[in-house]
């Protein structure tokens, strides 16, 4: 590797200006001044190179030597990385903690993945097998929960020659190729190129992340993407949290992303003692962070989400469901604004430079279900759901729009809701889902041939609701017809004991499929005997005094093991109770 | 402050714009470099290099450029970052904005120097926030619960009782609090009426021999604010972390701070993000609201009080707007409560404390308190929906069960969020949301669990 070196010009903020670099790389990392900063090329002019450097750069003065070894900004890949902790360019957070305490030391430098510790390395190809791309040559028993696939990186391909089996560190290689190439247990990838793949499936499984108001309204799909806007405490990373806990997939990479401190500490500390529904091992041995709080430097936040989705493409490409959360975009965006705007480029729409959409898509587009690399056609996913945080709360602003762009789904955060604790603050009717159809076939056949109606049939009253709320705004509800009366009483039940749903409660805070099914099966059970005695001449005060209604309020309460069964009793009392009711 | 070590001269100034000064042909400066700006009448400037271009360096001077002669002004870099010195001493006393003493006492001697923009914390070194700390509010303990290490800010407009809040916060916490409490009074841009109000109720409190204070009114310099919540912050790091308190820190006005940055930016002729304020202003910020929090291994915390002017009672500017998407929660202060006299006037529904499920329930307030909590949200914001309704349709188009929610607001406002200068108990603010609850429907609910 050519060393390269340069002095330094000029500082202005997160930016610094090298002079006299001979042919400098853009995207390569440089160690910048005295205190050996790491830093990245990102504009080259001239005799000129600007650099954006992941530390503060306080301190630093003009004449300090920069060096470029001309390698691009890299992430360390392989066993190690669940359950960890980085920053935006990957150092080690706790290791720095044990070296450093409480805070973090500018020019600190600790490897990301511990290189000495031995895993198990279990073979699955012997000498003489010829292998490609992706292909996996063995095993390592990362966590009891995850298996970690060492794979044939990208670009490699040959016979093998020899092979490891047992004990090995990240320093040894565990495979030779006939080409000389040696593979060991791990792999360096540049955080800004996208990890190849085979190719780019359709999105026809459900990403499930037990929440009633996702799952059956607003539906994300495997390796589709989701965004999450909404002003200050509407709710956006109650729904990251809430789904890195509970989401159905093989590994949640969480990215904060100029996010505040004290939530990542919550992760930590509830974490390792959370169990994942579907296996009940601890949800920290699925899980990489990589956190880049508000108040750390901004240039490592703009890498953040590299870094975050470059883990997420990794464990993608060993067959894995992965999440990816971003939170928040917003705060991405907000750096790439500050960078830019230190250069001095020309500004678009708020001040973003008009590269913000082009970027933004790259990102986004990084989501996928596909076939990976490798002979054994595995297919693994990546599902990006991120936060957006619109200033003031208005979804006009560049960010959203940019993001609603690239959106297959849109969860949009209401503060009217927040406000009144009504959670996840979803708003139903200004939200959509662009993967109903594709999807469509996976309900039918894994939850219920009817639950694509029912969920439609939940829409329209909820729409019904809307209206009716806007006529009692004019006319009072007491002028309101009968029948539009119960309409809207079974559309409260719906918004209060269905789409409601409390992250806080251990019963309620995850709903499978199969339980959303029935609960919406038992609403419409009550709709519909209530319209029936309504028809048969009840007095609607007499339906609506019916305690059938707070029956469906503690569903919520009901486990998902055997809800199918008890919603089916309470169906049947409900439609008993509403029978023998007296007409007038 | 820093010592002042003076090797190097510049009588260089290029130009002057707003507060700051371009300086030529500098050499082995470097960036948040203190410097000493001396005018040709001999009087003495403090300023701090902002940003270095060739052999250009711009300098932020604190007390501003006015009479600033380019001719025969000196600026000599002191090879020293921003820094404060730091002791137990502080105790009592009372700062400028800048950290030097206006109380008639000599300086202080410091146990040790520190640099004022302190370092990131380590989020893995965070330790969870869940001790719950009983401020005597009911609206603020029983629905938006403040733990320590919290940042929590109080909304305000022009005009209501906000000081006056955080000070009864800081009286009644203090003795509900076990551990060594102290407070650190960070004011930017205040009037002296307002600064001599704050230092008469610590006094009258009995807190000042806790307390430490730094203040920069209005007429002083602007830059200075710059400054003043950072060495707050950088001495309740120092309390809390190497000696073990737990800091209270109110930081009074943000609004005045961030007006300050403004003038900086214009100053620098930064492409200016939302309302003129500069794009970085949310990472500006943050640098401070982070700093607030606990420590893995460390018994102390800082809790953190900001207290901003919503301009226009607009929730959406940037000033509150960034602070919110920051603070753990936020306390609005509402003119329509304080017009009908009641105080605290706490705009209930857009208040939140996000740590508050930490620091609540069984054997931390009360078992059930967040039910309450939650009942008393949907009962009021029920009842506030009714209060509109009212004035569209009148009292008559209302259902019995719609007038009970009617009187449920009204009744909750009075009693509930108002109470003036009183000490409630969690105990007593449960127990009277729970009696309050009686009149309305969520009330079976929470009997129920
Ligand atoms: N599903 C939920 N169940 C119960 N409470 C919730 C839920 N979602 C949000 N909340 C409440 O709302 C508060 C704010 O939520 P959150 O911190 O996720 O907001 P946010 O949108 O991320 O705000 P910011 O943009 O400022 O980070 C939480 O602290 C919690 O009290
Ligand atoms: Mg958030």
């Amino acid at each position: 590797m050519t060393e390269k070196k340069g002095k330094i010009y000029g500082v202005a903020g997160p930016t610094v200006l090298v002079k006299g670099m001979s042919g400098p790389v853009m995207n390569t990392v440089c160690l910048v001044g005295r205190q050996g900063l790491l830093g990245e090329i990102i504009r080259v002019k001239g005799d000129f190179a600007t650099l954006q450097v992941y530390e503060d750069t306080s301190g630093i003065s003009v004449g300090e030597e920069v060096v470029s070894y001309g390698l691009p900004l890299s992430v360390t890949l392989g066993p190690g990385l669940l359950a960890g902790i980085f920053d935006g360019i990957q150092r080690p957070l706790e290791k720095i903690r044990l070296a450093a305490g409480g805070f973090i030391p500018r020019g600190i430098k600790i490897e990301a993945i511990d290189r000495e510790r031995l895993w198990e390395f279990a073979p699955l190809k012997k000498k003489g097998d010829p292998v490609e791309p992706g292909d996996i040559i063995g095993t390592v028993q990362e966590t009891p929960r995850i298996v970690h696939k060492i794979m044939v990186p990208p670009g490699s391909s040959g016979t093998i020659t020899e092979i490891k089996s047992g004990m090995v560190s990240g320093k040894e290689h565990v495979c030779m190729l006939s080409t000389g190439k040696s593979i060991g247990l791990f792999q360096e990838w540049p955080v800004r190129i996208p990890r190849p793949f085979k190719s780019k499936l359709p999105p026809t499984t459900p990403f499930i992340t037990g929440q009633r108001v996702f799952d059956t309204l607003l539906p994300v799909a495997e390796g589709g993407t989701a965004i999450v806007p909404g002003g200050f405490g509407t709710g956006k990373t109650v729904v990251e949290q809430t789904i890195a806990k509970f989401s159905k997939s093989d590994i949640v990479v969480y990215v904060g992303c100029g996010e505040r401190g004290n939530e990542m500490s919550e992760i930590l500390s509830d974490f390792p003692a959370l169990s994942d529904p579907a296996s009940g091992l601890p949800l920290s041995q699925r899980t990489v962070i990589v956190v880049n709080t508000s108040n750390m430097p901004v240039a490592a936040r703009e890498a953040s989400i590299f870094t975050g989705i470059t883990i997420a493409e990794y464990f993608r490409d060993m067959g894995y469901s992965v999440a990816m959360l971003a939170d928040s975009i917003s705060r991405w965006a907000e750096a790439l604004r500050e960078i830019s705007s230190r250069l001095e480029e020309m500004p678009g729409e708020e001040g973003f430079p008009p590269y913000l959409a082009t970027q933004l898509g790259i990102f986004y587009e990084r989501s996928g279900k596909v076939r990976c690399l490798g002979a054994d056609e595995r297919t693994g996913s990546v599902t990006v759901i991120s936060a957006v945080s619109p200033p003031g709360g208005d979804f006009s602003e560049p960010v959203t729009q940019a993001s609603l762009r690239f959106a297959g789904t849109l969860w949009a955060l209401d503060p009217d809701l927040a406000y009144r604790r009504h959670f996840p603050a979803v708003n139903w009717l200004a939200s959509f889902s662009l993967y109903h159809s594709e999807l469509g076939g996976w309900f039918s056949g894994n939850v219920a041939e009817d639950m694509a109606r029912l969920r439609r049939k939940l829409f329209t009253l909820l729409q019904r609701q809307t209206e009716l709320r806007d006529i009692i705004q004019i006319i009072g509800v007491e002028a309101l017809q009968e029948s539009d009366r119960l309409t809207l009483e079974v559309a409260n039940i719906a918004t209060e004991s269905f789409l409601k749903q409390s992250a806080f409660s251990e019963v309620d805070a995850f709903n499978t499929y199969e339980k959303q099914y029935w609960m919406l099966k038992a609403i419409f059970a009550y709709m519909e005997s209530a319209e029936a005695a309504l028809r048969r001449g009840v007095y609607i005060e007499t339906i609506l005094e019916n305690p059938a209604a707070s029956s469906l309020a503690a569903m919520k309460e009901m486990a998902n093991e055997g809800f199918s069964k008890k919603a089916s009793e309470l169906i049947r009392d409900i439609e008993s109770e509403f029978a023998i009711l007296d007409e007038k | 402050m820093a010592i002042d070590l003076i090797k190097r001269e510049y009588r260089t100034i290029s130009s002057i714009s707003g507060p700051l000064v371009f300086v030529e042909k500098v050499t082995g400066a470097s960036l948040g470099e203190m410097c000493s700006v001396v005018l040709g009448s001999g009087e003495k400037r403090t300023g701090q290099i902002l940003q270095l271009m060739g052999t250009t360096a711009i300098v932020q001077v604190l007390q501003g450029t006015s009479g600033i002669d380019p001719e025969a002004a000196r600026v000599f870099p002191t090879g020293e970052a921003a820094r404060i010195g730091v002791s137990k001493d502080l105790f009592g006393r009372v700062m400028n904005g800048f950290g030097v003493p206006i109380d008639g006492l000599p300086p202080i001697i410091p146990d040790e120097y520190l640099d004022i923009n302190g370092l990131p914390m380590n989020p893995a070194s965070r330790e969870k926030p869940d001790f719950f700390v009983q401020t005597g509010i009911s609206a603020i303990d029983g629905l938006n619960t403040l733990v320590r290490g919290q940042k929590l800010p109080i909304f305000s407009g022009a005009g209501l009782p906000a000081k006056e809040l955080a000070l009864q916060i800081v009286r009644q916490a203090k003795v509900a609090e076990t551990g060594d409490f102290a407070v650190i009074l960070g004011a930017m841009g205040i009037t002296s009426r307002e600064g001599f109000f704050f230092r008469k109720s610590l006094q009258e409190s009995g807190a000042l021999e806790r307390t430490i204070a730094f203040i920069n009114e209005v007429s002083d310099p602007t830059i200075e604010r710059l400054f003043t919540p950072r060495i707050a912050l950088t001495v309740a790091e120092y309390l809390a972390f190497e000696r073990g308190y737990h800091v209270m820190v109110i930081l009074t006005d943000m609004t005045s701070y961030c007006e300050s940055l403004r003038e900086i930016g214009s100053a620098r002729e930064e492409i200016p993000g939302r309302r003129s304020y500069p794009g970085y202003m949310y990472t500006d910020l943050a640098t401070l609201y982070e700093r607030a929090g606990r420590l893995k291994g460390k018994k102390g915390s800082v809790t953190l009080m900001p207290i901003l002017t919503m301009p226009d009672d607009d929730i959406t500017h940037p000033i509150p707007d960034l602070t919110g998407y920051i603070t753990e929660g936020q306390i609005v202060l509402s003119r329509a409560l304080h017009r009908k006299g009641i105080y605290p006037p706490i705009e209930v529904l857009p208040c939140l404390s996000r740590l508050m499920t930490l620091g609540i329930g069984k054997g931390k307030t009360r078992e059930g308190h967040r039910a309450i909590s939650d009942q008393l949200y949907s009962a009021y914001a029920r009842g506030i929906d009714v209060r509109r309704l009212v004035t569209i349709v009148g009292e008559e188009g209302l259902s019995d069960l719609d007038r009970r929610y009617l009187e449920f607001a009204d009744e909750f406002e009075r009693k509930f969020v108002g109470q003036l200068d009183e000490d409630r108990s969690i105990d007593a603010t449960l127990d009277l949301g729970l009696e309050l609850l009686k009149s309305v429907p969520e009330g079976e609910s929470v009997r129920r669990k």
